[in-house]
């Protein structure tokens, strides 16, 4: 049985090297050369400043913007550095707490929307990072975001369809509308 | 269920199966010594390693030393990857300035990697410098991954050789899975993931600026740290507001790829393949999903081909095929319904075209209920771990298909080598049912199956459940195993029997409301992780070595063929049969009744 002992430790060395340094070394330099952008986190940037990331969500609690999926990491939400979903079971009466809190809050900013609320806009994401709603959720709040901002519902309109990505492939996935890009579009109008 | 959604589901089997028979067949010829033309190249370097590591690649071994390798590699795993943790603070690469990592959490930790398990009871963004991912935890999915492919052939050769005594050399097919299959792989996905916005850097964390400031309640705390109370015993809070948000990045597609390829699981970020920057896109959803599957599937035609007959391959890959429907149609329909109890608040969770509905918490906008619970059932079904969803927030019934699924052994295509080799075992136990029946000694592929065989079957199949439904037991009755659940009534007994059949059944997703970076927890599940891996590898390679022995006997009037569709149903039968009658009880105390409670309030 110590007759194996030699190859492990040889080969266990030099496939460590292999995998655990060349491989992930040889895909950064690839990555880094053909893709920055993506392989540094798809960063918006404006005047050669970052203003956040495509694909992480930021909070949004004032009216005047869209807000996005609710956010369940801590101690703020849309952590970046700490994601997490909120784990509440499907019977916790803290989840129909929550989801009453977020009705109650959606509500409130928009007193005369009586429409049923999308269910993703009510209940906290997977990541707690999600930067994505979908159109109907979009939609819900287009009434309410054009008041606010004093902007004609057709042009608040036009900007969410304008971030609205269809399934990719025209198959996979679900039709989505990415918030803070959304949001900056509707600030950079002003 | 929508007709975009079919396609969906329609479009992942079908790349998968369309992959099978060309992976299936590159992947016979590594193994067999027979190099297609198009790797040739790279064989001058392999025998060079031999040379250096000492190995005769010609010298096979009997399954007594085969499982001494395995053995003693993983064993070095774990010696490495305890170490590196606790001396993380001392090493480089660790932009963020992480400590070391506590006793516990390193040794669950530990042996959750070396045994493809990747339960992680730590947040990996604020915990794991980027060399400890990369050097520690990356490079155990690449080992654990070929250990389990390694065993699987082992046992094919058991079943293909007569007269034998030996079933390979274990450097040999350790190192040919790596080199020749799970490297080039990896490379190849990584790059395509980076391509849709998977990071892969080494700088720090980014700050940016956030468009809308964030106000929140922080516990206040008192000079010793601790959370500081009101004259009436409330917690005392203060309002803090953030204008920034720090962005964690690091080297995660070059992780992402063997993750999902070695179905290892552990996720770079904690939230998993949920966090964007592991799966940003529906494109790298699905080949996340097709990469956990694609290995596993294939190998059921490298058996057929191995042993000299595909059907057989085709016949195991048909019952995975069923059992997988089958899973897969109880979570879809569960997640779409959505909670009853939203309705009264004036919630829509009515799939249309331009909303997924259903049960969206713990859910991401992009996967919808579609890809959030197909992708979930994936990685049960297979001994992945990796999660697009939480499924500590899934239906009663959606959360007990990842719960059922691992229980049965995970031989829905299962782990990378260790699903076939559990689904052979239920193949050998399903013959030998089918003897019982009819009276004769019952046979697989040539082999007279006896009563070492059986014995040696009947752990692998024992052994798991002994140690999930006393390991649920001893938690529930103990403080320490109570204190750590989350969610109240039956929902908080599932996580905990979740726990344990997760690490037993080395998938290492969760039920992730539990605390589980706990001594009690990190030990009892680091535990339940090794014997779930090793003491079913060794009775499987002991099976090895007793059928490689054994005279092929021809074939009879009285053969009962394994590949005809009987077969096929008399295996997904035993599959069925033998989990059923072993979980039912607990599964009735956790989701069942949590379902039923529910129907019965709304």
């Amino acid at each position: 049985m110590l007759k194996e002992l030699k190859p492990a430790i040889i080969s266990f060395l030099v496939l460590t090297l292999i995998t655990g340094i060349a491989y992930p070394l040889v895909v950064t330099g690839i990555a880094q050369g053909l893709m920055p952008e993506q392989a540094n986190g798809s960063l918006i940037m404006k005047d050669g400043r970052p203003m956040g990331s495509a694909l992480i969500g930021q909070n949004f609690s004032d009216p005047k913007y869209f807000w996005g999926r609710p956010s369940a990491t801590g101690p703020m939400p849309d952590n970046a550095a700490a994601s997490s979903g909120s784990n509440l079971g499907p019977t916790n009466p803290a989840l129909i707490d929550a989801v009453k809190a977020r009705v109650k809050a959606l509500r409130d900013a928009d007193p005369g929307n009586t429409a049923p609320i999308p269910v993703d806009l009510v209940t906290a994401s997977g990541s707690g990072l999600d930067p994505q709603i979908s159109p109907a959720a979009a939609e819900y709040q287009v009434q309410r975001v054009a008041r606010v901002r004093g902007l004609p519902v057709k042009e608040v309109r036009r900007l969410v369809r304008q971030h609205t990505e269809d399934r990719q492939l025209g198959v996979l996935g679900e039709p989505r509308v990415n918030v803070l890009q959304l949001n900056l579009a509707l600030s950079a109008l002003h | 269920m929508s007709a975009n959604g079919l396609l969906q589901i329609a479009l992942f089997l079908g790349v998968l199966l369309a992959l099978t028979k060309p992976l299936g067949w590159y992947m016979a010829r590594v193994y067999e010594g027979k190099l297609p033309a198009f790797v040739r190249w790279m064989a001058p370097a392999e025998n060079l390693f031999y040379r250096l590591c000492g190995v005769n690649r010609e010298e096979e071994m009997r399954w007594t030393r085969y499982a001494f390798a395995v053995l003693w590699f993983s064993l070095l795993g774990v010696l490495a990857v305890y170490a590196m943790q606790r001396l993380q603070g001392l090493l480089p690469l660790n932009p963020q300035h992480f400590g070391a990592i506590s006793p516990d959490s390193s040794f669950n930790t530990t042996l959750s990697f070396v045994t493809n398990t990747n339960w992680q009871g730590y947040v990996g963004e604020s915990t794991m410098s980027y060399l400890t991912q990369m050097v520690a935890l990356a490079v155990q999915n690449f080992f654990s991954a070929a250990s389990g492919m390694a065993v699987l052939v082992a046992l094919i050769r058991g079943l293909a050789r007569h007269s034998a005594e030996t079933i390979g050399n274990f450097w040999v097919d350790m190192t040919r899975s790596i080199v020749y299959i799970l490297l080039p792989l990896s490379v190849l996905l990584a790059l395509v993931l980076v391509s849709q916005g998977v990071v892969q850097n080494f700088s720090e964390y980014k700050s940016v600026p956030l468009v809308d400031g964030v106000s929140y309640d922080q516990p206040k705390l008192d000079a010793a740290g601790n959370p500081m109370k009101d004259a009436t015993g409330n917690p005392v809070t203060e309002k803090m507001t953030v204008k920034e948000q720090t962005i964690a990045l690091g080297p995660v597609a070059s992780q992402e790829a063997i993750k999902e390829l070695g179905t290892n699981g552990g996720g770079f970020f904690n939230a998993n393949s949920a966090h964007p920057f592991e799966n940003p896109t529906p494109l790298t959803n699905f080949l996340e999903m097709l990469a956990i599957f694609l290995i596993p599937a294939a190998l059921c035609y490298t058996f057929g081909s191995m042993v000299g007959d595909t059907r057989q391959g085709w016949a195991i890959l048909a019952a995975m095929t069923v059992l997988f429907a089958g899973f897969l149609a109880v979570a879809e329909i569960s997640e779409q319904q959505g909670n009853p109890a939203f309705a009264a608040l004036g919630v829509d969770q009515t799939a249309s075209a331009t909303q997924p509905g259903g049960n969206m918490e713990g859910k991401e906008t992009r996967f919808g209920i579609v890809n959030s619970a197909l992708f979930a059932t994936v990685t049960t079904a297979a001994s992945c771990g990796a999660v697009n969803s939480m499924h500590d927030s899934f239906m009663p019934l959606g959360g007990l298909v990842p719960l059922a699924q691992i229980q049965l052994g995970e031989v829905v295509f299962g782990g990378v080598g260790s699903g076939l080799y559990v689904m052979l075992i239920y193949a050998v136990i399903a013959v030998f049912i089918a003897g019982l029946m009819i009276g004769r000694t019952p046979e697989y592929l040539g082999k007279k199956i006896e009563v070492f065989d059986i014995k040696m079957a009947s752990l692998v199949i024992l052994i798991p459940p002994l140690i999930i439904l006393g390991g649920t037991a001893l938690a529930v009755m103990l403080d320490a195993g109570k204190s750590s659940i989350f969610n109240p009534g039956a929902h908080g007994f599932s996580e905990v029997l979740y726990a344990f059949t997760s690490a037993v059944g080395n998938n290492g997703s969760a039920f992730a409301g539990i605390s589980a970076n706990t001594p009690f927890y990190n030990t009892a599940l680091g535990f339940s992780a090794w014997f779930g891996r090793f003491w079913l590898m060794i009775p499987v390679l002991a099976l090895a070595g007793s059928l490689a022995a054994k005279k092929r006997i021809p074939e009879g009037a009285g053969t009962m063929h394994t590949h005809t569709p009987i077969f096929v149903g008399l295996l997904i039968g035993t599959v069925i049969l033998v989990g059923a009658l072993t979980f039912v009880p607990a599964l009735g105390l956790g989701p069942i009744v949590e379902h039923l409670t529910m129907i019965g309030a709304h």
